[in-house]
């Protein structure tokens, strides 16, 4: 199991945790000029690096805040937690 | 008369008894604390510093995962701008209406106090053994050096969302229940306690 280090609580087990997928992965500045393909590469279409990677976590079972971390993908190793979202003060 | 408020009855009467029967000091005890007001309060930078306090009649702490405390009341602060205020029951909603004056008077602006007494349940688990009983459920580090006297924490007991938090140095700890889950848990307490209290 991984040890997920939120930057409110510090590290707690993933089971408190849902995934939230590819960070910083920009909303388009004008939805309606946007085409069917895309779209598909705004929705479906992610990084998929071996080695560090930049995602977001929600701590569902804890403070429910949203940040960032950078995870290796093959060591699972876990740095550099961030808040992002409106609850970060 | 009767009202209401006698006719209630706690998530957790079906089980007080065997709860409360359950141990003893030097190894564990349970006891549910039923109808406590409990009030979550949200609010934000917009907000003038030390209106919370008025409101509250003491200072909100700052830091996740700490608590402060005037008498019975107590304020858990959960996460960042966010806090659950606890206190013994009440017959009239005094502090409901203190927040709700001061939601009023910030004009509604970066504040929110909601009443959700009814949403949790209490459980005070204490004595030399409650640590071991809460760790078989439990993966946070409940060890002195890491959770201690007026820290808090929202996390899993048992896989049953709880909001953890240490009284004193018995030790006692609070564990604050959803209602519909506070069944399940008191039995998984009792369970967890065999080995301690025979
Ligand atoms: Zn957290």
């Amino acid at each position: 199991m991984l040890s997920i280090p939120c930057p409110w609580c510090g590290d707690r087990d993933e089971t408190e945790f849902r995934y939230g997928g590819e960070a910083e992965v920009a909303y388009p500045a004008d939805p309606d000029a946007v085409d069917d393909p895309a779209w598909r590469e705004y929705l479906f279409v992610r990084a998929n690096p071996k080695g560090w990677f930049k995602e977001r976590w929600v701590h569902t079972a804890g403070c429910r805040q949203w940040f960032t971390v950078h995870r290796h993908t093959v060591t699972y190793e876990i740095r550099d937690p961030q808040p992002i979202g409106e609850g970060a003060r | 008369m009767t009202t209401a408020l006698d006719r209630r009855r706690s998530p957790l009467a079906v089980v007080s008894d065997r709860l409360a029967a359950t141990g003893s000091a030097d190894t564990v005890t349970f006891a549910e604390r039923p109808f406590r007001v409990q009030l979550e309060v949200r609010a934000g930078a917009m907000l003038r510093p030390g209106v919370l306090d008025d409101a509250l009649g003491l200072h909100p702490p700052a830091e996740v995962g700490t608590v402060a405390r005037r008498r019975e009341r107590h304020v858990l602060c959960l996460a960042p701008s966010w806090w659950l205020v606890t206190d013994e029951p009440e017959r009239e909603p005094r502090l409901e209406c203190a927040l709700a004056e001061l939601v009023r008077t910030a004009g509604g602006i970066d504040v929110s106090a909601v009443d959700v007494s009814a949403q949790r349940t209490t459980i005070d688990v204490a004595g030399p053994s409650a640590r071991d009983v809460l760790a078989h459920g439990c993966s946070l580090d409940l060890h002195p050096s890491a959770f201690t006297v007026d820290s808090c924490a929202q996390t899993t007991l048992a896989k049953a969302q709880v909001v953890l938090q240490q009284l004193d140095d018995a030790p006692t700890y609070r564990v604050h229940v959803r209602a519909s889950f506070a069944d399940y848990l008191a039995h998984w307490l009792l369970d967890a306690a065999t080995e301690y209290v025979h």
